[in-house]
């Protein structure tokens, strides 16, 4: 499993002032701490960045390696900022990773850089109309994806598609229907194709004890339907891997000694599969 | 061969509950199976239909509905006691729309006075609405419930930003509670879960998803009402188990369909005939998807429901 860190997002109000100030202090440290918590790709997320995103994303790429000795993943919908950081990325630890294309055709230019660079590429199943209603919407999307990436001449073991996670507290069946889809996606192609998910909008609009909870449990049962990487909280990931077992053997029909850690992970199961419908406090019941 | 019905199993039940006191009680919800489907399992109570009355005449609503009720609706008991004695009504739902900030502003003591001349007037059973002001209600409804103490009412309605001292009011006075979301059915679970948190019984709730008119979002409700009756009966969740409540009237008498003069638009026919079929369909649909319990105006569009539920129950 390949943790991609999430947490260099423009969306956390330490992150963005520290990219508006190019202070590259709070950067390096929560790229350094990411990596140790065993993110094996740095996220660099800059948002749209109409303005000035090549200079802040070639200054993010350079900032992350300067101290991490691994590869970033370019994260904006502004095609010249990816390319800009592509030509500063070190690909002495591996393949920069540029997120994202998709069935847009606005999103094509993606596949070009991939092709160009030589770099990964996440194909996000999404088309120009609309969110995907299920596993066959997204596996037939995917096959566009993968169609359009031979034409533009990008190896499909570079891609890693992504069936877009979607928030349980909103659109509970779709928490299943995307790990239905990282099975399918797997046998479009032998070898299987890669995949990613954004792990971490699963438990978006939650409680904020919950998300720990939701994002560990969708991500062991993700991780079981064989799932390559995803871009997630690597804290969370870690404690994750240490409760796989304990999954396993609810799983199994194995009693836990722990009576409230079995409530917890029986109850997010449930959850998660669309067994019992989805409240802030299902914990409690 | 001779066709068999396909019979579903289902294994979660709706909460039946009584409503009302002595001799005139109503019972609303039960049942094991999904609207109407009476050869799957045990049928719920026909759907009971409250018509609704106001604090103060009702010179806000459409004058097709409201000149019904021209002759009694300038003195609050004589309202009710009409709806109760000629339109025989199930239930009467008293909107307390007077105690608005932004219509009469009737103060608390002027709105207990109400409930109480009209609840010695009247035998059937009560449903106390505040005025959908979030401030108001929560010191409304805490003298209403004790003002109605002992008659077994259903206070509402309580939503996520007041609920915990109407609960409270309603825990102590002995009533029966709705509880209203905005058209999302985890919201919905997550009220009903906090309001039993509180230690009010889930089996005096009444859950009130939202309702909407035909052609203004029907189809969110209907979709939301359905999918609470699925978790109670096929997930047997027990806090999406109470029964469901549309308060139907008040969405259909403000949408243009039932104002428009016959002159401006006359494609869409009488309008006389337009305002009952429109609140007609809307509950009547509702029915169908769930709902236990109709909120409702106009005496021929209650006729109407009355006549498809005789034959639907």
């Amino acid at each position: 499993m390949i943790i991609i860190g999430e947490k260099l997002s423009v969306i956390a109000k330490r992150v963005r002032l520290a990219m508006e100030a190019r202070d590259k202090g709070p950067i390096q440290e929560i790229a350094e701490r990411q990596f140790r918590e065993g993110a094996a790709i740095i996220d660099a997320n800059i948002g749209p960045a109409e303005d000035g995103g090549e200079d802040l994303m070639q200054w993010m790429v350079t900032t992350i390696q300067e101290k991490v000795h691994a590869p970033v993943c370019l994260d904006t919908t502004n095609v010249s900022a990816l390319e800009a950081g592509l030509k500063v990325h070190n690909n002495q630890w591996g393949k920069a990773l540029l997120n994202s294309t998709s069935n847009d055709p606005e999103r094509f230019p993606v596949l070009e850089l991939a092709a160009k660079y030589n770099c990964d590429v996440i194909g996000l199943t999404v088309g120009k109309g609309g969110l995907p209603a299920d596993a066959e919407e997204r596996a037939g999307i995917a096959a566009e994806i993968m169609a359009r990436a031979m034409e533009y001449g990008v190896p499909l073991e570079n891609i890693y598609l992504d069936p877009l996670v979607l928030q349980i507290a909103t659109t509970q069946d779709q928490a299943v229907k995307v790990i239905e889809t990282i099975r399918m996606f797997q046998d479009l192609n032998d070898p299987p194709m890669k995949t990613v998910v954004g792990l971490s909008n699963i438990s978006n609009g939650c409680p904020k004890a919950l998300r720990p909870i939701l994002n560990k449990y969708y991500f062991l049962m993700l991780a079981e339907a064989g799932l390559t990487a995803a871009i997630a909280d690597a804290a969370e990931m870690a404690e994750a891997m240490h409760e796989k077992a304990l999954i396993a053997e609810v799983m199994a029909g194995k009693t836990l000694d722990d009576p409230k850690k079995m409530a917890e992970i029986v109850k997010t199961v449930d959850v998660i599969m669309n067994k019992t419908l989805y409240a802030h406090s299902y914990l409690e019941m | 061969m001779a066709y068999t019905i396909p019979v579903e199993n289902l294994s979660g039940k709706v909460q039946e509950m009584t409503l009302g006191t002595a001799g005139r009680t109503v019972a609303v919800g039960g049942g094991t199976t999904l609207p109407f489907h009476t050869f799957e399992g045990v049928k719920s109570n026909r759907p009971v239909i409250a018509i609704e009355i106001q604090d103060v005449p009702p010179a806000d609503w459409p004058d097709e509905v409201r000149a019904q009720y021209d002759a009694v609706s300038g003195d609050t008991v004589t309202w009710a006691k009409y709806c109760q004695d000629t339109l025989k009504a199930d239930a009467i739902a008293l909107r307390l729309t007077g105690t608005h900030p932004d219509r009469e502003n009737r103060s608390v003591e002027d709105a207990v006075a109400t409930i109480k001349s009209v609840l010695d007037a009247i035998e059937v059973p009560l449903i106390i609405l505040g005025s959908n002001h979030v401030e108001k209600d929560s010191k409304v409804l805490v003298a209403a419930a004790e003002a109605a103490s002992g008659r077994n009412c259903v206070i509402g309605k309580a939503q996520e930003a007041n609920y915990k001292t109407i609960v409270a009011a309603a825990l102590a006075h002995n009533h029966k509670l709705i509880a209203m979301s905005e058209l999302d059915i985890n919201l919905a679970k997550q009220l009903n879960i906090l309001i039993t948190q509180m230690g009010f019984d889930a089996a005096r709730i009444l859950t009130d998803p939202m309702c909407s008119a035909l052609g203004y979002g029907l189809e969110y409700t209907y979709s939301v009402m359905e999918r609470i009756r699925l978790a109670a009966l096929a997930q047997n969740d027990a806090t999406m188990q109470p029964p469901i409540i549309g308060d139907v009237g008040m969405y259909v008498w403000k949408i243009k369909e039932v104002t428009a003069a016959e002159a401006d638009v006359p494609a869409w026919g009488a309008l006389a005939e337009r305002g009952v079929a429109w609140e007609s369909v809307t509950a009547t649909a509702l029915s169908i998807a769930g709902a236990n319990m109709l909120i409702m105006r106009h005496p021929k569009a209650v006729d109407a429901v009355r006549k498809t539920l005789d034959e639907l129950c």
